[in-house]
């Protein structure tokens, strides 16, 4: 498909609110961007609303309402009640912090439709060494809170070397808390993440032992409530994931100084001028702005993407990832096994292996942000050639 | 032979949502950051799995809309196994 005539490309099905990048925890593996304590003012209430509205006209449906932790925001209840108005359903991705019983409630009467917390791991010493933050009681509260209130639950494991042999634990813990669905979600290598790869990366040893673990769980508990989803890091696969479903196909991003992205780490990349939805409406982002349209289709495509014929079900896979290991995001994903630098994926898993446990992380705070952004911009890959 | 009660109630499960889509044309079921386009006949199926409907109910409010397709007992039977199977409704 040609990305010149706006009549053949389709709306946005899914609308990724950032509302915020201020966040009482320090994740190292954090997808914001590095230098994201050197971003500009939020979005307010009102341009938050219009963005909602434009989206949705466009056809928009899953909103997620994240960050940052989106409970910062003092205007998130009329956000929520906004977007149901509006006929989205709603998801609240948050770590809990901030949340407590009658504001759990107040949400519910807004008219959220779901919960997600994430977990940093099922114990209380690595969660809250890991986070960065004392979080892990509130957290085990907030999900009974979550429940009790009836809402549908997603738990989120971020999966990262340190608790990867604890999959049995988190499950456990999942389903103690009565969570609908668990995702088990491996780390994705962009913003803080990528800082930190060679730290947080497991072996392929440990993912398959995990994968295992998951296998073992499903078999034992088959009749359970609870379903699981596991997906390994595509460092390990052989083909690209199909990232975001294609650019500009069904998923956009707003930041939240409000710029629109393809996806949530596109921000990092060079040569694109994002549209700024102060001044853009959602609808000329969508459509006619070049960020949007740059990597649409396959008229982009360089080989071995161009004359491959699974072109059409992994889109090259990701352009945040070739920027990150070759410094062009036309390139092929270099986790393709048909790339010419697939090379640097393998070098990056042998730096991950050879890393010890003692090696510092860099932990995702304001000080660290605006010192790297001082230090070396926001990029955070492999040198390019 | 049908393997649910004919006075069992259906409903669609809690998390759900069940919508009319003008920009995609059809209904669609909701759930955490998820979602599925349906079809005309499961839609309507899924419209009537209000928990206050019984199967016999679906089942004959189904005929008198669609007096031309015949019985349609094994058919809502079979889909409502399906949607049971992948928690979409819940049969009592």
């Amino acid at each position: 498909m040609s990305a010149d005539g706006a009549t053949a490309i389709a709306g946005p099905r899914w609308l990724l609110a950032e509302l915020t990048y201020a966040c009482p925890l320090q994740c190292p593996y954090c997808s914001n961007p590095l230098d994201y304590a050197t971003h500009g003012e939020e979005l307010g209430t009102e341009d938050w609303r219009r963005v909602l509205r434009e989206a949705r006209a466009l056809g928009a449906l899953q909103l997620g309402l994240s960050g940052g932790e989106p409970l910062v925001r003092p205007d998130l209840d009329a956000l929520v009640r906004e977007a149901r108005t509006l006929g989205y359903y709603s998801n609240l991705i948050t770590s809990g912090y901030g949340l407590d019983d009658a504001r759990v409630a107040a949400l519910r009467e807004a008219g959220l439709d779901h919960i997600q917390i994430s977990f940093q791991a099922p114990g209380q010493e690595l969660n809250d060494r890991i986070a960065g933050t004392r979080t892990w009681a509130h957290k085990v509260d907030m999900a009974r809170a979550v429940k009790r209130h009836g809402f549908p639950m997603v738990l989120c494991f971020v999966i990262y070397r340190d608790n990867i042999a604890q999959i049995g634990e988190m499950l456990a813990l999942a389903e103690t808390l009565e969570a609908d669905y668990v995702e088990l979600a491996t780390v994705q290598y962009y913003g803080w993440a990528a800082r930190n790869r060679a730290r947080l990366l497991p072996t392929l040893e440990q993912v398959r032992e995990a994968e295992t673990a998951v296998q073992a769980w499903r078999a034992a508990r088959s009749g359970s409530a609870t379903k699981v989803y596991f997906v390994v890091p595509d460092y390990y696969e052989k083909r690209p994931k199909p990232c975001m479903n294609g650019w500009g196909s069904v998923f956009l991003t707003v930041t939240p100084d409000g710029l629109a992205l393809p996806c949530h780490a596109a921000r990092q990349l060079p040569g694109l001028a994002f549209p700024d939805l102060r001044t853009s409406s959602v609808h000329e982002a969508w459509y006619a702005s070049d960020a949007f349209n740059r990597f649409r289709g396959r008229d982009w495509m360089r080989e071995p993407c161009r004359s491959c014929p699974e072109q059409e079900q992994d889109f090259g896979g990701c352009r945040c990832q070739a920027y990150l290991y070759t410094g062009d995001p036309a390139n092929t994903d270099p986790v393709c096994e048909h790339s010419p630098l697939r090379g640097r994926i393998d070098a990056a898993i042998a730096e991950a292996a050879a890393t010890p446990r003692e090696f510092p992380l860099l932990f995702r705070n304001a000080r660290n942000s605006r010192r790297g952004a001082a230090a070396s911009g926001s990029g955070a890959g492999v040198t390019p050639a | 032979m049908s393997p649910i009660p004919i006075d069992a109630h259906v409903r669609l499960a809690p998390a759900l949502r069940l919508q009319w889509e003008a920009a995609q044309e059809c209904h669609v079921l909701l759930y955490p950051e998820g979602m599925v386009q349906l079809n005309p006949s499961a839609a309507a199926i899924l419209e009537l799995c209000d928990g206050l409907h019984t199967f016999r109910d679906i089942v004959g409010t189904l005929a008198a809309r669609f007096p031309e397709a015949g019985d349609l007992s094994d058919d809502v039977a079979e889909f409502i196994d399906v949607a049971s199977h992948r928690g979409w409704v819940r049969v009592r």
